[in-house]
């Protein structure tokens, strides 16, 4: 595709971006090396996008690989999903229905204590809207494994939201 | 405790990936069974948590002023606009620059609301008594009956050897812009085809591929500037081969 399209269809998702980079790197700077570091992989490899398939999964994908091989990513690759597993299987409790009225503040802080499997897949299924496929191309993984990886994310998150509760640091 | 047998499927219906089908069944046994009810609720009200909390970080003025550096300039042959462009004051290109992301943060509402219309008139229409004004299978019928009812005129695809068949149309309309909505079947599955005059800029980000939501696929795409939808409860892949079949009609 010629360059030129390459804005029209990469500044749309500008902000969209770095809210991700941000939630994955926890750290500004981070996050803005990760977002430029990404426009300009995709700038490159723009020529290689097929016309017709999806930009923006294209481009979260290459902004997802290019954070698990930064320093953060690195880091956090070796904690997998293992680690929350044992979180993930409690079951549903009464109290969980609680969740709805959760702050946000106690929400995002759930949100960054999560292992980054979990925290991606939730941020691109939730505040990206992504459809389960969408959300396959930019993983690298079949649709099948995104539907198991949110649904063990979503326990996970819930999981962690009643320890909260019951730790009682915020009534709710 | 939810069911075990419907519990797998909440997570899909409260993400709307559940066909119109699956979406029904589901839907009535949500108002029959509290436990799986309210699991249910549950799962929306922690999306919507997860939704509200997750959209927090925003990027500085300076890294966008980064990004934008990096964009490829236009050609020699485009140096008019570019030229002007370059010469424009500061003030503008802040003003520019404030639109975009005004622009950017009302483009998912504004793409939800469009698509929501469209669901609506699509059930609408198959669940009216008279779903189609022009009953017939014959594009050189369908065609001709719009003439003088919108102000603009397009090609329909010849359907031999494909699996949809034209059932017929009517006018539509959206934003009170009158256009044609063309009904397809696939398989007993209706597919409703909208086109209007193309609104330009409004929508020109949306992506081109196929898109769920509400439990209907769409997809959506501008030529000889008119923008078309497609609309139905048929997986990605028919609603692109159906696209696929439109683009490249006439």
């Amino acid at each position: 595709m010629p360059d030129a399209q390459f804005e029209e269809l990469s500044m749309p998702l500008f902000d969209q971006l770095y809210n991700f980079a941000h939630w994955l790197t926890q750290d500004r700077s981070e996050a803005e090396d990760l977002v430029q570091e990404t426009y300009a992989k995709a700038l490159r490899g723009f020529s290689g996008f097929q016309p017709g398939t999806n930009f923006r999964a294209w481009i979260f994908r290459i902004l997802r690989n290019s954070f698990l091989t930064s320093r953060t990513g690195l880091k956090v690759a070796g904690h997998g999903e293992e680690e929350l597993e044992a979180l993930a299987s409690v079951d549903p409790s009464p109290e969980a229905i609680l969740i709805g009225k959760a702050d946000r503040s106690i929400v995002r802080q759930a949100l960054q204590e999560l292992s980054v499997p979990f925290r991606e897949i939730l941020l691109l299924c939730e505040v990206e809207e992504m459809a389960y496929e969408e959300i396959a191309q930019v993983l690298a993984i079949p649709v099948g494994t995104v539907m198991s990886r949110l649904h063990r994310a979503r326990r996970a998150l819930r999981a962690l939201l009643i320890e909260k509760f019951k730790g009682g640091a915020h009534g709710l | 405790m939810a069911c075990e047998l419907r519990s797998d499927k909440l997570d899909a219906y409260v993400d709307g990936e559940l066909s119109l089908a699956e979406a029904n069944e589901l839907g009535t046994h949500l108002r029959g069974c509290s436990g799986c009810a309210s699991e249910a609720l549950e799962r929306v009200q922690m999306k919507r948590s997860v939704a509200d909390a997750g959209r927090c970080y925003e990027p500085s003025a300076e890294l966008r002023k980064r990004i934008q550096g990096i964009m490829p300039r236009p050609s020699k042959r485009d140096s008019f606009w570019g030229w002007q462009v370059v010469a424009l004051p500061a003030a503008l290109v802040l003003l520019v620059s404030l639109a975009m992301s005004f622009y950017v943060s009302r483009e998912k509402g504004q793409r939800e609301r469009v698509y929501g219309e469209l669901a609506d008139l699509h059930v609408a229409t198959l669940a009216s008594a008279m779903p189609v004004d022009v009953v017939s299978s014959d594009k050189h019928t369908v065609k001709p009956w719009f003439e003088g009812r919108i102000p603009f005129t397009f090609n329909l695809p010849e359907l031999k050897g494909t699996d949809f068949e034209l059932v017929g149309g009517r006018v539509a309309y959206m934003g009170q812009a009158p256009g044609a909505q063309l009904i397809y079947r696939l398989r007993k599955h209706e597919v409703s085809v909208f086109i209007f005059q193309d609104r330009g800029a409004q929508m020109a980000g949306w992506a081109s591929d196929p898109t769920s939501m509400l439990s209907f696929t769409f997809e959506t795409w501008t030529k000889n500037g008119l923008r078309y939808f497609v609309v139905g409860d048929v997986s990605a892949a028919d609603v692109d081969a159906l696209s696929k079949l439109l683009r490249n009609a006439g």
